[in-house]
């Protein structure tokens, strides 16, 4: 927000609450590195950091909920304060919901360890996918605080990579099984790790959505890429 | 100046090219605007802009002061209300108007009714109680007076008197009511009747509200014009006023980001 407020209480307000979103951003990229770290070293000690953070993540949601509600009964904001406010509260759902999939990576990967020997597994794959998703996570936020709607563009351009890698990695996954029924189990293992790591993309590609819901004022989820780009052209 | 032109299904009053002087102070510049029918339009802007201005040409309550002129055209139903023959008190019977501090008459509840009507009809006494019955109920008041019509006007409470001058108004049957701040001097609860009776007189009148409160024109009405510094910045659908403006300067006076 460039221009200040008559209040400039209504402004340390917004600012205060932005600031929450990136520390909970912040909180929400460092599980997915460490998951992401876990799964390539196979460290249940990495695992456990990631759960660690699961309830401040969760907690912090509740608080930015709170102070948004406060905003909004206080304040009754309009136009882009009242967007970015609705926006900031399904950016933090959404950041939440990531903070799940990295929980759900590491209780994954110490499956994948406590079943032994899954080394011949095409992990690698998957490290570069989670790299990719975690990348845009925090592209993600990056383009939030600053609301940039271009950037934003991107990321949603970006996810379709995302996918891409997750088709590919399902087949690849199916060959795997089909030659040898004992990876079974661990490749579905694999295969879950693979729908979390595509869902962070999913999340990021949802609050790069806001950013331009907030700038633009107009809702362009369920739309084409020819609409987004004629909405923020 | 309009960005968004709101697409209006019938115009009952259309602002045409206005311009208004208060001696050499130029209040109100090139004003182009089309207030639907049987619909509530807001104007907001600050001290100053020009809404209250333009809220008094529409029944000429300007001609009161010699050095005050208006350049241009309103019509009304078509018709130019400043070049009309018309007697101004027939166009304030159809153009009635409510201020900002409540002004009943120093009569009784009754009569501050019946008043107006005696002006412009002839009814019989068993018609004319009918209407200020009518008025009253109209107005969300009846309840309150119902058994001390024959006391005075202004033992009401502020927020019943300010009912009392809407049903006083619009006893007389106006085609459109205008509202100049009409809750400014009314607590809460007041201000929730009369935004109340505000949606529910468009079901048989064009409301026109000036107001300082821009909750208010969120709240209770169908179009919104925010007009800064004798301008019309931009005229909309409330809803995407205060959603989506068009226009910067809208934007930040709405959001309270105006210095």
């Amino acid at each position: 927000m460039p221009e200040k407020h008559l209040s400039t209480q209504f402004d340390s307000e917004l600012t205060s609450v932005s600031s929450q979103v990136m520390e909970m951003g912040g909180l929400v990229e460092s599980q997915i590195r460490q998951a992401i770290y876990s799964l390539s070293q196979f460290s249940m000690e990495a695992t456990e950091q990631v759960s660690a953070n699961e309830a401040r993540v969760n907690a912090m949601e509740v608080e930015i909920d709170h102070a948004l509600s406060s905003i909004i009964a206080r304040r009754q904001p309009t136009a882009r304060d009242l967007r970015l406010l609705i926006a900031i509260s399904k950016t933090t759902a959404n950041l939440e919901r990531v903070g799940d999939e990295a929980e759900k990576i590491a209780r994954m990967v110490r499956s994948i360890i406590q079943s032994g020997a899954p080394r011949s597994l095409p992990s690698l794959e998957l490290r570069v996918a989670a790299d990719l998703a975690s990348g845009l996570l925090n592209k993600a936020l990056d383009a939030f605080a600053r609301l940039d709607v271009n950037a934003a563009v991107t990321i949603l351009k970006e996810d379709d990579l995302i996918d891409q890698e997750f088709d590919g990695f399902v087949r690849k996954l199916v060959t795997y099984m089909m030659e040898d029924p004992r990876t079974i189990s661990p490749s579905l293992d694999l295969l879950f790790l693979a729908k979390a790591i595509e869902r962070i993309g999913d999340h990021s590609k949802n609050i790069a959505e806001f950013i331009i819901y907030v700038v633009k004022g107009e809702d362009i989820r369920h739309t084409s890429m020819e609409k987004i780009e004629s909405v923020v052209r | 100046m309009l960005a968004t032109p709101p697409v209006i299904e019938k115009t009952k009053i259309a602002v045409k090219d206005l311009n208004f002087f208060y001696g050499k102070f130029h209040a109100l510049k090139g004003i182009n605007l089309e207030i639907p029918e049987k619909k509530v339009t807001a104007f907001i802007g600050p001290s100053g802009c020009g809404k209250s201005t333009l809220l008094r040409i529409f029944n000429r309550m300007f001609e009161l002061y010699p050095e005050q002129r208006a350049e241009g055209q309103i019509l009304l139903d078509g018709e130019d209300l400043l070049t009309s023959k018309e007697d101004v008190a027939l166009l304030r019977a159809k153009v009635g108007m409510v201020f900002q501090k409540p002004t009943p008459f120093p009569m009784s509840i009754y009569d501050n009714i019946a008043f107006g009507v005696k002006l412009f009809e002839n009814l019989n006494a068993t018609d004319m109680e009918e209407r200020v019955e009518w008025a009253l109920r109209k107005s969300a008041l009846w309840t309150e007076v119902k058994d001390k019509l024959h006391q005075s006007g202004s033992s009401l409470s502020g927020g019943q008197q300010q009912r009392l001058c809407i049903a006083r108004g619009i006893a007389i049957k106006p085609e459109v009511l205008l509202l100049d701040e009409p809750c400014s001097a009314l607590d809460p609860i007041s201000t929730a009747k009369v935004e109340e009776l505000i949606v529910e007189l468009k079901e048989d009148y064009t409301v026109v509200i000036v107001t300082h409160n821009m909750q208010q024109a969120a709240r209770c009405s169908d179009y919104t014009a925010y007009m800064y510094l004798g301008d019309l910045v931009e005229f909309g659908a409330t809803e995407q006023m205060f959603f989506k403006p068009t226009r910067k300067e809208t934007e930040d006076y709405i959001t309270g980001r105006f210095g």
